[in-house]
């Protein structure tokens, strides 16, 4: 999914009503937002946790500390290690990784539901829905990945039960 | 909580400044691990640092680690902050892994590390410079600052690789360098040991990924289109509707150029051209015509500036050659030295002054220097073994030994210089000397000599280079030369010669004896000077007040790095010394050396035969300038860049935007209502503006010409997405859209006419002189975009500028300078025979004059027949051309009238 379309999902998760515009820069297509009162954002995680902020919805970037801490660095973990991976083997391992991590969690920072469980989803949507066969992953991040569905009316619900 | 680390992981540099700065370190347990232990559960690949938190959760990532010393410390999260962050994570850290891992794995060294990071660090650069704030995301230093400076400082601590153009980054730098957290983290995870405490660590890791698979390219990359603030739009915007009005006040134009006080005096010289060698391509891309776009440049921003160059006359070889043509040595200089000066002319270089070395103020000027070094010790005697020729009858001057290199046993080193290695040798040293002239071996004979104490005047030049190099232009190339020149150790230099044609040494004992060409030969810019005016002093008895620019091919460097410095600092004098001094690489021909003897390679005198204009011979070589790395010429390469550049890019646009303003608009510029995509496209324009700015005032002369195809690209991408010739026949609203994109884009042509003035002065003048540009803007070139074509100014004829150069005439010239032209041609037609090299030289000249006759008549809208009747002739002359030099006559296509 283009960064631009994700946003634009992201916005609607949120509530927000006035619809962004997003141009793509460079190679990868990073997302760049204009603002109407400041300098321009570049940048996926960049933009979601303003929107976050713009919609009022703060707790989605933690709460503690440590919670703050958890989410950007499964932000980053989305845009460095998701992202732009092609190989099977690299997807895998994420995969597992993830899996192995979610084992004891309902959730990326452990019981609430964060902006990193919505891009982490949609990071990984692609896969699961293209490249991967069940059984590569086990019951639990199944079922975790499912939990997240982050808000209601998301066209995502719909994917994932349709998928699975 | 807990702290993993490895000896060598990068990422403890970030983390342990973090910590001491956000003041979390007391309750911080650090344990030291292996660089391939798993101490994160859940992750397959090992990862350090790591922090372990009470609640037994862990934090693998640097940039978490230290936000997380951050948010204890009460500090906010901020969107600016997030998004240095992620840049670094997913641009800056791929880069760096590569450069680092290319520098301490496999011990790669220079461009080779910095060219992957290069781009990141100019984004960096850009970034610092654009904010006016000393700091990355806020007035105080914060989470980006450290995290990016402790990604940076392994490779940045090494001083050269940090580039000193990039001056924001420079001092953003040293002062996160300088604080107390950043220093202990420093000490402790590089131990004083540089990047190398790196090694153990890096070499445990797999290759960076970015390194598998990458495509070296040397075409030009994608622009991107940067993103704007809305704070750029607006000042862009400002500056656009100020017009004229924005314009510098002009400098009235003097004769002589002096200096004056409290502004920017620039004296600009190019190395001096020998006399009797007809300079090549690459010899006047190195200094001429290098200087003459800089000097250009400088005269466009109202600076102050004074271009010199002249003949450098003295020395053997002008005596050789005056025996051979049996005129006198003053005679010889007289012809040649119209010769150059011809060719400059025909190139368009704008000197204020060409001079010659053969003048009085040569003499009185040189033997003035040499009389205050003498009078303070600093000039030396000794015999000097010295080759001599027995059969030729005299002492060998340099050049005329050739041998072997007793450095690098290079087989054709010279008398002075090896060309392989580049060291400077002593032609006695030479291993199995011949005399250039018989090829007899010569011999040693003694001979009494004056001697440059350099090594007594070595700390004095030092001093001198380390208060001028930090901070100026100096090309790396030139820093490179003068410091390992000055780590060798100087030595004393011989300033005499055996010879008759030079400048006298006023001393006893040596009345038959001359200055050496290097002891003089620089000193010629001070007697051009003199000879320009006589109060040349003001030049250069003047370093408070004058900048020194000095261009010249790399060969050139130690002489006016070291040598020259080292007299007019030993002379006591107030020397003006070199502020700036801009070397090139060279310029290869297709795939080897010019070279006179073998005919191979085109040369000064040549370039107007070919007829090829004289902008397009500048536009192309200073497309390949070789700056920053060796370069060469290709015939095929300037078809490509004159036929897609110039004609589809560059004079596309230009012509466009002329011809909707005449056919459109009668001729009139129209009204302008910009929309928010047109004050986009306008500041996209002016930050370009800016860029080539900040080039040409660095003397990257190449790379600013980039931004000129970079600014007439996004003009042909603004027409072609709004299309006004289909909006003009619309309804109102689109015939005012229609005019307000004709309107930009003429105004942008006229901008560009101005910053391509320095680099194709003849085209830039045909542009100004179809749009009707105001005097004015012609000849000032403001830092901003300004609308110098206001809705109603009138326009002249427009007209196209560039013409396709054809496969088959390119293919002609390749051959014609292949040095095989004494070879007839193979692919002579059945029953024609192919001339003679002098005829089809003959023709060629004919077919250009009559092209630039034809050309002429065209502009002046002469009479229709009368055209005709011309163009007849010239058609006349191509085929004759065409039989002469044996080309089959379906060649000749294009001309089919329908």
């Amino acid at each position: 999914m283009a960064a631009a379309a994700e946003l634009t999902l992201l916005e609607k998760s949120l509530g927000l009503s006035k619809g962004n515009k997003y141009s793509a820069q460079g190679e990868r297509q990073i997302p760049v937002l204009q603002t109407n009162n400041g300098p321009s954002l570049t940048g996926l995680t960049t933009i979601a946790a303003h929107l976050v902020k713009q919609a009022d919805k703060e707790y989605l970037l933690g709460s503690t500390p440590e919670e703050k801490a958890v989410v950007q660095q499964w932000l980053e973990y989305r845009v460095t290690r998701v992202d732009g991976r092609s190989s099977k083997d690299d997807i895998r391992a994420v995969l597992k990784d993830l899996n192995s991590y979610l084992e004891d969690k309902v959730y990326l920072t452990g019981y609430n539901f964060t902006l990193a469980d919505i891009l982490l989803y949609y990071g990984l949507h692609r896969f699961i829905c293209q490249f991967l066969w069940p059984s590569v992953i086990s019951p639990v991040t199944h079922c975790s990945l499912e939990v997240i569905s982050p808000v209601q009316g998301s066209p995502h619900e719909q994917a994932v039960t349709r998928d699975y | 909580m807990r702290l993993f680390v490895s000896e060598g992981a990068p990422g403890s540099l970030p983390v342990l400044a973090a910590a001491g700065r956000a003041q979390g370190r007391a309750e911080l347990l650090v344990s030291t691990v292996g660089p391939e232990e798993c101490v994160v559960p859940f992750l397959t690949r090992p990862r350090v640092p790591v922090l372990q938190l009470d609640s037994g959760n862990y934090l693998f990532s640097t940039s978490a680690i230290c936000r997380y010393f951050f948010l204890l410390s009460g500090w906010e999260q901020d969107d600016l902050t997030n998004q240095w962050l992620e840049w670094e994570a997913t641009e800056l850290q791929p880069a760096l892994s590569t450069a680092l891992y290319y520098l301490v794995v496999q011990g790669k060294k220079g461009e080779d590390v910095l060219g992957p990071v290069r781009r990141a660090l100019m984004h960096i650069d850009h970034s610092l410079s654009r904010r006016s704030s000393p700091f990355l995301a806020g007035e105080t230093e914060s989470l980006a600052d450290i995290v990016l400076w402790g990604a940076l400082y392994p490779l940045l601590q090494d001083p050269s690789y940090l580039p000193e153009e990039l001056g924001a980054l420079h001092s953003w730098f040293q002062t996160l360098s300088s604080q107390e957290p950043c220093q202990r983290a420093a000490e402790t995870v590089l131990k004083q040991q540089g990047v190398l405490a790196l090694r153990p660590y890096l070499q445990k890791q797999p290759q960076p990924c970015s390194l598998e698979g990458r495509v070296v390219s040397n075409e030009p990359e994608e622009e991107e289109l940067a993103t704007l603030s809305e704070e750029e739009i607006a000042v862009a915007v400002a500056a656009w509707e100020k017009g004229l009005e924005g314009l510098p006040p002009l400098r009235p134009q003097q004769n002589p150029v002096l200096p004056v006080a409290g502004e920017r005096n620039v004296l600009i010289t190019s190395a001096l051209p020998y006399v009797n060698n007809v300079p090549h391509l690459g010899n006047i891309i190195g200094c001429v015509l290098s200087a003459d776009v800089f000097a250009r440049y400088c005269r466009l921003r109202q600076w102050n500036t004074l271009y010199l160059c002249g003949t450098d006359e003295y020395g053997t070889a002008t005596e050789t050659k005056a025996l051979e043509e049996g005129l006198t040595p003053q005679e010889i200089c007289d012809k040649y030295h119209a010769v150059h000066a011809d060719i400059y002319r025909w190139f368009n270089i704008s000197f204020d002054f060409f001079g010659r070395t053969t003048t009085a103020q040569q003499t009185k000027i040189t033997q003035d220097i040499f009389q205050r070094l003498l009078a303070r010790g600093f000039v030396l005697q000794d015999t000097v073994e010295q080759l001599r020729c027995e059969q030729c009858a005299r002492f060998l001057a340099d050049r005329f030994v050739e041998g072997v290199c007793p450095f690098c046993g290079y087989e054709e080193a010279r008398g002075d210089q090896c060309d392989k290695c580049g060291k400077l040798i002593n032609a006695i040293e030479l291993k199995k000397p011949q005399c250039k002239v018989c090829r007899s071996c010569p011999v040693v004979r003694s001979s009494q000599h004056l001697f440059l104490d350099l090594p007594k005047l070595g700390t004095r030049v030092e001093e001198w280079l380390e208060r001028t190099l930090p901070g100026s232009d100096w090309t790396p190339n030139a820093r490179f030369i003068t410091r390992s020149w000055l780590r060798d150790g100087l030595k004393p230099r011989c300033i005499t010669r055996d010879l008759k044609w030079g400048t006298p040494v006023p001393l006893e004992g040596f009345e038959d004896k001359v200055f050496y060409v290097w002891f003089d030969a620089t000193i010629g810019y001070l007697s051009i000077t003199a000879n320009y005016t006589d109060q040349w002093e003001k030049w250069w008895k003047n370093p408070e007040q004058v900048s020194l620019y000095q261009f010249m091919a790399k060969d050139n460097v130690p002489f006016h790095g070291i040598v020259f410095p080292s007299s007019a600092l030993g002379a006591e004098d107030n020397y003006t010394l070199v502020s700036h001094l801009i070397a090139t690489e060279y310029l290869n021909y297709e795939d080897g050396k010019f070279s006179k003897s073998r005919g191979v390679g085109v040369f000064g005198d040549m370039a107007q035969d070919t007829g090829i204009p004289a902008d397009i011979w500048r536009f192309y070589l200073l497309y390949i300038r070789p700056e920053g790395q060796d370069s060469a010429f290709s015939w095929t390469d300037m078809l490509f860049k004159n036929n897609s550049e110039l004609l589809n890019n560059l004079g596309n646009f230009i012509n466009r935007a002329g011809m909707f303003v005449s056919k459109f608009f009668g001729g009139f510029v129209p009204e302008m209502l910009l929309t928010s995509d047109d004050q986009r496209l306008l500041t996209h324009v002016a930050l370009e503006l800016q860029h080539y700015h900040q080039l040409l005032e660095k003397v990257r002369i190449r790379d600013a010409l980039r931004s000129i195809l970079t600014i007439s690209r996004h003009g042909n991408q603004y027409i072609q997405v709004n299309e006004p010739w289909k909006r003009i026949k619309g309804g109102e609203a689109d015939r005012q859209r229609a005019g307000t994109v004709t309107g930009l884009a003429v105004n942008i042509a006229a901008l560009l006419s101005v910053m391509l003035q320095p680099y194709m002065p003849t085209v830039s003048a045909a542009i100004q002189a179809q749009l009707q540009l105001p005097p004015p803007a012609c000849r000032a070139l403001p830092t901003g975009f300004l609308c110098t074509l206001p809705a109603g100014h009138q326009i002249g004829t427009v007209s196209p500028l560039f013409q396709k150069l054809e496969n088959d005439q390119i293919e002609s010239l390749k051959q014609r300078f292949s040095g095989g032209q004494a070879k007839a041609s193979p692919k002579t037609a059945a029953g024609l025979t192919a001339a003679g090299p002098q005829q089809v030289q003959a023709l060629m000249e004919d077919v250009a004059k009559q092209g630039d006759t034809v050309r002429e008549l065209k502009a002046q809208k002469a009479d229709k027949n009368q055209i005709a009747a011309e163009v007849a002739k010239l058609l006349d002359l191509k085929k004759q051309l065409a039989l002469a030099e044996g080309r089959p006559l379906e060649t000749l296509k294009g001309k089919k009238k329908k």
